[in-house]
């Protein structure tokens, strides 16, 4: 096991991340949340989450924060994923496969251009 | 589900949703003995005997938005076509500790799947619990206890990318670490 120097290059991960922070601070933070119930589990939930946190690290897209929440009572819509930008409100998604997601993190999250195709109505 | 892995994600956002802040989960494949194990354990709040006698009945459920809950079920049902079975043992304000084997060689045993991903999503996605993961093959073994990572990076997000990034490469090679002479 190498933890220690990992835990190491921890440390510099953070103060990069500190830095960067620092020079984007009027940026606001946004909010993705990715529905992880049974019916999104098995409608292919886990792999649109990693396709947000792979967009992520792909694109080193700053002040997003990607959660998880249980059913909220849309199953037949599932994969569910919900993006809060700062001091808006909230927006559903519905049948978001990883290509959807990727679409969601590029237009809404990146330029703030709601996706259209699988807005859900609430 | 078409993984065990995907089931430990939803077992574990049982776990979740009782309000744990402690859930250490634990994989362990006996070759030998041709065994696997899943251990989900939390500290959330428990239930009573006569609800865990009733929890496998997938018209019990504690969700208010809909109401049936299939995954344990499922999960039971899966271990049951395999020589297996689900144990459950809980508390009401202690916690629960699910368990569930598996015959590890059984045909209709479904693989592990991706692991990696599912311990990565649970990370980040619920950040405000304390995480243990343990993956055992025999004698090989990858754990992650995500305290030590959390007190470093004290407050920053575990979504910016270079942290995703820090992440993925410790569950990647930890799992590659001990999974590699097996298959």
């Amino acid at each position: 096991m190498n933890a220690i120097k990992s835990l190491d290059d921890l440390k510099n991960v953070r103060e990069a991340a500190l830095a960067k922070r620092k020079l984007s601070e009027n940026d606001g933070s946004t909010q993705v949340i990715v529905g992880m119930g049974t019916c999104g589990i098995a409608a292919g939930a886990r792999e649109t989450m990693k396709s947000v946190l792979d967009y992520i690290e792909a694109n080193n897209l700053e002040n997003v924060t990607v959660t998880q929440t249980g059913c909220i009572g849309l199953c037949e819509q599932e994969p569910i994923m919900q993006v809060v930008l700062s001091g808006k409100e909230k927006v559903t998604y519905g049948k978001v496969n990883p290509d959807v997601a990727k679409k969601i993190m590029k237009d809404h999250v990146g330029s703030g251009t709601v996706v259209q195709d699988h807005l859900i109505t609430l | 589900m078409k993984e065990l892995s995907l089931h430990i994600l939803d077992i574990a956002e049982n776990s979740v949703n009782a309000g744990a802040s402690n859930i250490e989960i634990t994989v362990l494949e006996n070759i030998n003995k041709d065994k696997l194990t899943i251990i989900i354990k939390d500290n959330g709040k428990g239930m009573d005997a006569e609800t865990v006698q009733h929890i496998t009945d997938p018209f019990i459920t504690s969700r208010t938005t809909r109401k049936v809950g299939l995954g344990l079920p499922f999960l039971k049902a899966a271990a049951e076509a395999c020589q297996g079975n689900l144990k459950i043992q809980s508390q009401p304000g202690i916690g629960t500790e699910i368990e569930v084997n598996f015959q590890r060689s059984h045909i209709d045993r479904m693989p592990l799947g991706d692991l990696k991903t599912t311990f990565l999503n649970l990370l980040i996605g619920y950040p405000q619990v304390h995480w243990i993961f343990n993956y055992q093959i025999d004698e090989k073994r990858f754990m992650l206890d995500d305290n030590p990572i959390k007190e470093i990076l004290a407050g920053v997000s575990l979504s910016e990318p270079s942290v995703i990034n820090y992440l993925k490469n410790v569950i990647t090679e930890g799992i590659e670490e001990i999974v590699q002479d097996n298959y």
